[in-house]
């Protein structure tokens, strides 16, 4: 069974009610780690021999955030920066993370809709993402499509409810095998077919 | 003292304490009830060890009511005591005319002159102020909504004495016995016209309740800032006894006098201090009054006449507690706190040997009556904690939750979660950054000039030496999350946290120190957060330097976190090894090696300054040999 790291990154989780509900929801899986990156390190002094330490440990590294300027957080990119060593996660005898899969859970203020070249946004996520799919690519892992919770300003209470369920089930199928992975695709589908809620929340 | 010397009375009464109250309290009878008896084992009527003269040890003990009402006003605030005026006054006032009512009309009915009959009326309306807050105390009851009653009606109680002492001449019905002087009504204001008599006594107050506002502090502050303890509590037993003989000059209750200077002391900063000073003697004066009582119970005269001292006991409590429980319950109380209110109450109280005496010097009484109720007064006051713990151990159960839970988060609101020792510019820099994030902070701080500094900036800042334990339970030690350590002494600090680690280990500690050996005293001591003083100070001078070198800030910045973070593993590391190695150096020569071991675990690690990712030194490398 693959181990799962969630390493999350939120700069205000006290203000955040959609992340601290996600924060609750991860089951109890073995092998299922969650790091904290800004309580770990709030002066942005990353231990990169831990960070390193936990990736080699993990077989699925899952980037928790909310979406800053179509971007991730400053403390991740900083992470990012500083724990991917040459010579260790890519470059000629960087082969630390060959094999592993990695994928992003992301929140949005904005609507699926605004998400799409029609839209406000112009790009889709998992476009606007693009760093990260080819920092995946060089360091040899599989990115996987991310699962994104939209419109969190409007979001009600039975919304979140069940945006927390579905994150929880994704990552028991995660954990288990049982999610289907097709590359390029949708593939946060419930297991007994394509829901339409779900492929509101999945950029392909 | 009838030929015994002093030291072997005080030898005689301190051992029958030391063993009688443990042994009661591990019983679960309380100490109250553990003092009573010892009195009685050493009383003339079993071992004989003390004779009658534990009547003027009686008086001489009544001081530590005096005490306690001094103490218990100090926890009162103002405030609070306005907002107890419908208790005090409706349950108060009613309870003495109830009681005082149906007593005397028993008296009226077995035939007693009805002067005879108010009299008796009037002295077994009063209840055991020193008996009743004791428990309560001793069982954290006083702050539930039948402690508060109680407590109200004790204050009422002691404001009647005074009519009531003023009454007692007049229903005279034998011969005045010309006896001693010392009640309030033979005051040195006896001479004195009614009208003056009521202005002394407006004066006296006046001056407490001033005096205590304006005077006092000044005055503690001089002794405080001496910074001799015995001499502040010297001050602090000089006030008790001083408003005590005032109170007493103009005819008043002393103890009464005694909590008025309390409730206008309870805000000041040296409130925790006081407390602290002021328990340990009413403490012990408390413990030899009950002793004293258990002593007076004449055997005798109950043996020669069980049934009636023994149905005088019981119909005074019946009568008593039936009062009381209609009065709480027309008051709103629950059952539970109305039942707790009329089982604490229905003894009679230390008011009342004085009442006695009085009526007997007056001649209101005769010996026939004043003799069995000196013994009925006496036994009720020892069955008492008996009635506490049958209401505790047989009733209580049978209610579903206690006044208490309500009343508790009140307290946890008014709780500060985080205590503060020390408040110089390292603990009022903690303290500062904590209030100004909405967090409460109790302050303790040796420094009178600055308590009263921040006094006057309106924070909330006790004056008193925090290693000791009894101040830290009255700063609220046992209910807050945090204990910093700001203090100047290294050795001051260490006593502070053994005694906090050993009494409240669920505190976690958060402690200054000064230097390596400091740091490796508290490690040892089982405080991992351990903060060096100069250590951040030092880090950031040393950043400002590297950057007048003309290092970037960024690099720079870098340098000192990872420089804190070495450091701090290498105290850490060192600390194990040095416990390890045996203390059979000497400290300067151990600071020598310490530095020693810091200096070479530097030199170990020389990439401490690199940040790999940002280096493209490898990157290049392999581009060229592409």
């Amino acid at each position: 069974m693959p181990s799962i790291l969630i390493v999350f990154t939120h700069p205000a989780l006290e203000k955040s009610r959609v992340h601290r509900r996600l924060l609750r929801s991860p089951p109890e899986l073995p092998g299922l780690t969650v790091n904290d990156l800004y309580e770990n390190y709030p002066d942005y002094d990353v231990d990169v021999r831990r960070e390193q330490e936990l990736l080699l440990a993990h077989d699925v590294i899952v980037h928790q955030h909310p979406f800053y300027w179509y971007s991730v957080p400053p403390l991740l990119k900083q992470w990012q920066d500083l724990v991917l060593e040459h010579g260790w996660a890519y470059g000629s005898r960087g082969t630390a993370l060959r094999g592993k899969r990695t994928l992003h859970v992301i929140s949005t203020g904005g609507s699926a809709a605004a998400y799409q070249p029609q839209g406000d946004n112009r790009f889709t996520v998992r476009a606007l993402l693009a760093p990260w799919e080819q920092t995946a690519r060089l360091c040899g892992m599989e990115f996987l499509p991310p699962f994104v919770i939209h419109g969190t300003h409007g979001l009600t209470d039975p919304e979140l409810e069940s945006a927390a369920d579905r994150y929880r089930e994704f990552l028991v199928g995660l954990h288990d095998g049982s999610l289907r992975l097709k590359p390029d695709a949708l593939y946060a589908e419930a297991p007994d077919g394509p829901d339409k809620q779900s492929s509101e929340d999945v950029q392909p | 003292m009838s030929g015994q010397s002093f030291l072997f009375q005080a030898f005689i009464y301190l051992t029958a304490a030391v063993i009688a109250v443990p042994i009661a309290k591990r019983l679960g009878l309380g100490s109250v009830l553990g003092y009573l008896l010892a009195g009685v084992a050493i009383g003339p009527h079993v071992l004989g060890l003390i004779g009658i003269e534990g009547r003027d040890v009686m008086h001489f003990a009544e001081f530590g009511v005096v005490m306690m009402l001094f103490v218990v006003g100090l926890e009162l605030e103002p405030s609070l005591l306005w907002r107890l005026r419908r208790p005090i006054l409706g349950m108060g006032g009613l309870q003495v005319l109830l009681t005082t009512g149906a007593v005397s009309a028993i008296g009226l009915a077995l035939r007693l002159p009805w002067q005879s009959a108010l009299a008796v009326g009037m002295v077994l309306t009063m209840s055991s102020t020193a008996i009743v807050l004791q428990t309560l105390n001793e069982k954290a009851l006083l702050k539930t909504a039948g402690g508060q009653s109680s407590f109200a009606v004790l204050l009422f109680q002691d404001i009647a004495v005074i009519p009531m002492l003023a009454v007692f001449p007049m229903l005279a019905t034998g011969r005045a016995i010309p006896g001693q002087a010392g009640v309030p009504a033979e005051s040195v204001l006896a001479t004195l016209p009614g009208w003056a008599q009521t202005l002394a006594v407006l004066g006296a107050v006046t001056f407490v309740v001033v005096g205590g506002r304006y005077l006092i502090r000044p005055v503690f502050r001089a002794i405080a800032k001496a910074r001799a303890r015995e001499a502040f509590t010297a001050a602090a037993l000089l006030l008790v006894i001083g408003v005590a003989l005032l109170m007493t000059s103009v005819g008043l209750s002393p103890a009464l006098g005694a909590f008025l200077a309390g409730v206008m002391l309870a805000t000041s900063e040296y409130r925790h201090e006081l407390v602290s000073d002021i328990e340990p003697f009413k403490g012990l004066l408390l413990g030899l009054f009950f002793i004293a009582v258990g002593a007076a119970i004449d055997f005798r005269l109950v043996a020669g006449h069980p049934a009636l001292v023994g149905g005088l006991v019981l119909a005074v409590i019946a009568v008593k507690a039936a009062v009381l429980f209609g009065l709480a319950r027309g008051f709103g109380l629950d059952a539970d706190q109305s039942l707790l209110f009329a089982l604490g109450l229905p003894q009679v109280g230390e008011f009342a040997f004085v009442l006695l005496s009085f009526a007997g010097q007056e001649g209101v009484l005769g010996a026939s009556i004043t003799s069995p109720l000196v013994a009925v007064v006496a036994i009720s006051m020892a069955v008492t904690p008996l009635l506490f713990l049958l209401n505790e151990r047989l009733l209580q159960p049978r209610f579903g939750t206690r006044g208490q839970e309500a009343r508790d988060a009140d307290a946890i609101e008014e709780q500060a979660p985080v205590l503060v020792a020390g408040y110089g510019a390292f603990g009022s820099t903690v303290g500062r950054l904590l209030r100004a994030n909405g967090v409460l902070v109790t302050v303790l701080d040796l420094d009178a000039d600055r308590v009263d500094l921040l006094r006057d900036m309106g924070q909330k800042v006790h004056y008193g030496d925090a290693s000791r334990l009894d101040l830290l339970h009255a700063a609220g030690a046992g209910q807050a999350r945090l204990l910093i350590l700001g203090l100047d002494s290294p050795e001051k600090t260490l006593e502070l946290v053994q005694t906090a680690r050993k009494h409240f280990p669920n505190l976690t500690i958060l402690a200054r120190a000064f230097d390596w050996n400091d740091s490796f005293d508290l490690l040892d001591a089982g405080v991992p957060n351990v903060y060096r003083d100069t250590l951040d100070t030092a880090l950031r001078t040393g950043t400002d330097a590297l950057r007048l070198l003309g290092f970037r800030a960024h690099q720079a910045h870098r340098a000192a976190q990872k420089f804190l973070k070495h450091d701090e593993e290498s105290m850490r590391h060192l600390s194990g090894h040095r416990r390890d190695r045996g203390q059979y150096i000497s400290a300067a020569r151990q600071r020598i090696e310490d530095l020693e071991q810091m200096l070479l675990a530097d030199l170990q690690e020389p990439g401490m300054d690199r940040d790999k990712g940002w280096d493209p030194e490898s990157l290049v490398e392999e581009y060229k040999n592409r």
